[in-house]
């Protein structure tokens, strides 16, 4: 199989799911309004240094954004029967993975950048390093689109059962990356733990591109996406192959 | 016959689930052109074999060469040989019906204009031109089940593979399925179908493989398999009123049968059961409504091969 045929397959597969899977309520819910509740569940009536919580925030949208998209997807295809069918297209259960994985990408990235623009225009939020937060982002969302890809792994036929799932994954991350509590704030078990997140890298990256400081070193946490990037395809991979059968 | 001149060779096929085996070391070879039908009772293993011909599953052992090409090593190659509609064989119903050919079509590296030229004939000939942008999820179950017809020959594939094709269809879409394999297979396609239907199979396939429990049983021509196995003949008749059984159990009809208004009588010597009923009708004063003879079924055959018979 020729590279522009896998990677064209990847993009039809990508653009197949935005245009599909966008608009699903459970994208909305998981991905949009949950995130924004978060937000204003900590900001209003609080005086919090919006300087300071702003990385945080950028980082969590964009970890709850790429990561929505993914679980549905494979569960809603054997659901409505359309699974069967795609496998039986010219196409490779990699490249529906990483069209699947493009796909939470875009929608993480498309969201990340209305709110920090949106951060830029109403808080005068200054971004002292753009090509990192470019980086960032683009790493950080591959990385979380993959996770969201690897969550529907267990191949459920029931979407529902999978967002319920994911939540409960996604959910406790937010806690130990440094978003509410300061990495540097943490200490023993808990710093532990959050170095076992991939969103606390993305989280010490944003802070190095707004606040101009960072806990780790800025290739340590390049290292650490790229390292959880490649861990959730591979897994994603093996565990899709290995549940195909399951739920068609 | 060489190796590549086949549509499709089976070789060694196995293929288990956790401790059920569902397909048990089947080989089979496909002629090119042909209409070949795949048929067992439920859970024989149908589904799971086209899904390995088709790059769906993996066999644990065994090899599939699709017109030449094999099939683990090449899949994607091989795959744009075929067409495939599968038994669930939705399409995506918050796609219109034209992006849903599109998307195919693009699937299979077909061009633009190409996939708009192909688009419009084949929902012109499946009478869904003009609602080729309504989204599908506003279409009956026929109107979807011809979408995925369209979506399985848009790149007009070598070998159709259809999985239960008319299971749950109406009179009006079982009947357009028919024609459809017809027509592709006059066009060159090879036919690959599986069912529990024995009459679809008797009509559509030039050959049939019988298989139960994951493992082939026969494989030959349907008339060859009928006689094989069914050396009786029954003679269906209906009469103008009712009639006891007793007075059609007579020498040479050997069992009765009562489907619906129509008694079913098995014998061996067709010419002289049909005289008996003839005169029994005459001496009772009935009126014979109608009377076929039929021959030795596909169904005899299967049911005594899978064992469904006792």
């Amino acid at each position: 199989m020729s590279a522009p045929i896998i990677i064209k397959s990847i993009i039809l597969t990508a653009e197949k799911n935005v245009r599909i899977y966008y608009k699903k309520p459970p994208v909305i819910i998981f991905g949009l309004l949950f995130p924004l509740f978060m937000f204003l569940s900590f900001y209003i009536g609080r005086n919090i240094d919006m300087v300071l919580f702003f990385p945080g925030f950028i980082a969590m949208t964009l970890f709850f954004t790429a990561s929505a998209v993914g679980p549905l997807i494979t569960p809603w295809e054997k659901q409505a029967g359309t699974y069967e069918r795609l496998l039986s297209y010219p196409v490779t259960v990699s490249t529906i993975i990483l069209g699947d994985v493009l796909a939470g990408l875009f929608f993480g990235i498309i969201i990340t950048v209305i709110a920090l623009i949106s951060g830029i225009i109403f808080l005068n939020i200054a971004i002292l390093n753009f090509l990192l937060m470019l980086t960032a982002i683009l790493l950080g969302g591959f990385c979380f689109a993959a996770l969201g890809v690897l969550l529907a792994a267990p191949s459920s036929k029931a979407p529902s059962n999978v967002m319920m799932l994911s939540s409960l994954i996604r959910f406790p991350l937010i806690f130990i990356s440094g978003i509410f509590i300061p990495l540097q704030e943490l200490s023993g078990t808990g710093l532990i733990l959050s170095y076992i997140s991939p969103l606390t890298y993305l989280v010490d990256i944003f802070h190095s591109c707004f606040n101009g400081y960072s806990i780790l070193p800025i290739w340590v946490d390049l290292c650490g996406l790229i390292f959880f990037s490649c861990i959730f395809v591979f897994v994603a991979n093996l565990l899709h192959k290995r549940n195909l059968a399951k739920g068609l | 016959m060489g190796k590549d001149d086949y549509a499709i060779r089976a070789s060694n096929l196995t293929k288990s689930f956790g401790s059920v085996i569902a397909v048990d070391d089947m080989s089979f070879r496909v002629n090119k052109g042909e209409i070949f039908g795949f048929l067992g009772p439920n859970g024989a293993g149908k589904t799971t074999t086209i899904r390995m011909l088709t790059g769906i599953l993996t066999p644990d052992k065994g090899e599939v060469i699709i017109d030449g090409i094999d099939l683990r090593k090449n899949p994607v190659r091989a795959k744009t040989r075929i067409g495939v509609i599968p038994e669930i064989g939705n399409v995506y119903v918050d796609l219109s019906a034209k992006e849903n050919l599109s998307l195919t079509g693009r699937y299979y590296g077909l061009s633009r204009d190409l996939i708009e030229k192909k688009t419009r004939d084949l929902l012109t000939s499946l009478g869904l031109f003009e609602r080729r942008d309504d989204l599908v999820r506003t279409f009956s179950k026929g109107m979807k089940q011809r979408i995925s017809i369209a979506c399985a020959i848009i790149h007009e594939p070598q070998i159709l593979f259809l999985d239960e094709p008319t299971e749950g269809l109406d009179v009006q879409s079982r009947r357009l399925m028919l024609d459809t394999i017809y027509r592709v297979n006059k066009q060159g396609c090879t036919v690959f179908l599986t069912t529990h239907n024995i009459e679809e199979a008797n009509k559509l396939c030039e050959r049939v493989c019988i298989i139960n429990k994951g493992k082939i049983v026969a494989t030959d021509r349907p008339e060859k398999l009928k006689s094989a196995f069914d050396k009786t003949q029954s003679i269906e008749v209906s009469f103008d009123r009712k009639i006891e059984q007793e007075s059609l159990s007579h020498n040479p009809i050997i069992k009765v049968e009562l489907f619906g208004d129509k008694w079913r009588l098995y014998t061996t010597d067709p010419d002289r059961a049909i005289k008996y009923v003839v005169a029994l009708a005459q001496e009772e004063g009935m009126h014979i409504l109608s009377l076929t003879t039929c021959g030795p079924s596909l169904e005899e055959a299967f049911i005594r091969l899978t064992g469904g018979g006792g």
